[in-house]
């Protein structure tokens, strides 16, 4: 047996210590990415082997929230892929509308930078009164960071021409204030947002939800786990709610795909049938 | 970093698959690469090129006129398969998974790069260990180093365009100067080669 054939199971051990240890399942994520960031981990905590990580997950709270931490960065920006809030703006605002009152779940927000955009589109559309916007993760790190909304200033261009390409009706510096060296969004954007903590591979769905915004999330889980979750997802949608996911990610292959219409293919919005 | 393994003598094995990186002036060698390559040409290619973030798929477009192979930009979890060219789209990370699939993230830039080669390198690596062929083309950095001696590590077999022939010598100079490259060769050398290697009934 080779050398990465034994890293593997070493991986497999760590992982099912931490979920019988703590109960975060790292088991179903992508196994690609999960043993490169276990790698870049056990070099960075002085570890030569993942086995040496284990008794210090088992034993040591510390070690083992650093581990998690770790496992659990997620990297994203203001307006990503812009044509998507395009698509939400054109598409699925106008059906939002006529709904008196109706709520979203921004699942796995990060650092808030997308749920802030989300709440400007909404803003500029008139209708984020109307809007309840439930923005969780499992990170309480990146919930703490999404809730104040600080960003580093050095951000803001990239986020500015984003803003203008997805179809920006003002100027972007009227959603901040600047702080120093860094940008606050503003308490205005923050009104109709709960942020929550909530684990997509072990806890239940969210009720009555119209939109379900998840991009980049299911990119992190194998199949069964990412079946689970749009399974959660398709739960906690009306009749005719809406799904976004990343420009990578599609339904096709997945156990959903037949409950869901196309509204925007490139954008990767789909919206939940009403005959089921 | 320097690696030391035992000569891989290319041909004496039988690969599985080619993974490729480039950067600066890496897309004309790779569209001399590709074109070196006929339709039944058996091995899947993955590439990483260094793209601008804002890249929507024209560069596997502009790929796609210069070879007979069928290219690709997967989306995640895509099934990889024999004679077709998968190119990484901008911003995403791209790596192989155990089960013959392709695995996309968006964790951090590596190298300042996403997608970097390193990372598809070293997965690639894991996956198909002395039966996967990879190429370090022209570019401005040292990405795809590290990932060159993950594979020689694994017993793959290595090849950087000679910097001679590159537009950008820095990156496959860096992969040289690891000492894990088995060949320094020009583009058309490459297609020829990989041409040769990866033809149905060499298998």
């Amino acid at each position: 047996m080779n050398n990465n054939k034994i890293e593997s199971i070493e991986i497999d051990l760590l992982l099912e210590a931490v979920f019988r240890r703590y109960g975060y399942d790292f088991r179903s994520y992508a196994r690609a990415s999960i043993e490169r960031r276990t790698r870049q981990f056990m070099s960075g905590a002085g570890c030569s082997s993942v086995s040496e990580m284990i008794p210090k997950v088992l034993h040591d709270k510390e070690f083992f929230s650093r581990l998690a931490r770790y496992f659990s960065i997620s990297v994203t920006e203001m307006f990503r892929d812009p044509f998507v809030y395009r698509a939400v703006r054109e598409k699925v605002v106008p059906l939002l509308r006529t709904w008196p009152h109706f709520k979203i779940w921004h699942a796995g927000s990060a650092t808030g930078e997308e749920v802030y955009s989300l709440a400007i589109v909404l803003k500029e559309e008139g209708v984020y009164d109307r809007a309840t916007i439930y923005a969780t993760d499992f990170n309480d790190d990146a919930l703490e960071r999404a809730r104040e909304g600080i960003y580093e200033v050095s951000k803001m261009k990239e986020a500015t021409r984003n803003y203008q390409q997805a179809g920006g009706k003002a100027s972007f510096s009227e959603y901040l204030h600047a702080r120093y060296d860094a940008v606050a969004m503003s308490g205005s954007l923050k009104e109709r947002i709960t942020f929550a903590n909530h684990n997509l591979a072990v806890d239940e769905a969210f009720g009555e939800m119209h939109l379900v915004f998840s991009r980049n999330v299911l990119i992190y889980f194998n199949r069964e786990l990412q079946n689970r979750v749009l399974e959660l997802f398709t739960n906690s949608l009306v009749r005719g709610g809406f799904l976004c996911l990343g420009t990578k990610e599609d339904l096709r292959f997945t156990d959903v795909n037949n409950r869901y219409d196309v509204v925007d293919g490139k954008a990767k919005i789909y919206r939940k049938k009403s005959v089921p | 970093m320097r690696v030391s393994g035992k000569r891989h003598v290319p041909g004496e094995t039988d690969y599985k698959a080619v993974v490729i990186g480039g950067s600066a002036g890496g897309v004309e060698a790779l569209n001399v690469i590709l074109s070196a390559l006929s339709e039944n040409f058996a091995l899947p290619v993955l590439v990483v090129q260094h793209l601008h973030p804002s890249d929507d798929g024209s560069f596997a477009l502009h790929i796609a006129r210069n070879t007979k192979l069928s290219v690709v930009e997967p989306i995640d979890k895509a099934l990889i398969e024999c004679g077709h060219v998968y190119t990484a789209p901008a911003n995403y990370h791209m790596l192989v998974e155990r089960d013959g699939t392709i695995g996309l993230s968006v964790d951090e830039r590596v190298n300042w790069s996403r997608p970097s080669i390193d990372v598809l390198f070293e997965s690639a690596a894991l996956v198909w260990g002395e039966s996967l062929i990879a190429v370090i083309l022209s570019g401005a950095n040292a990405d795809g180093a590290k990932g060159i001696c993950s594979v020689k590590k694994a017993g793959g077999f290595t090849i950087a365009q000679d910097p001679a022939s590159a537009e950008t010598r820095v990156m496959p100079q860096a992969a040289i100067d690891t000492g894990a490259v088995d060949k320094a060769l020009r583009p058309e050398e490459i297609g020829q080669l990989l041409a040769g290697l990866g033809m149905r009934g060499n298998m």
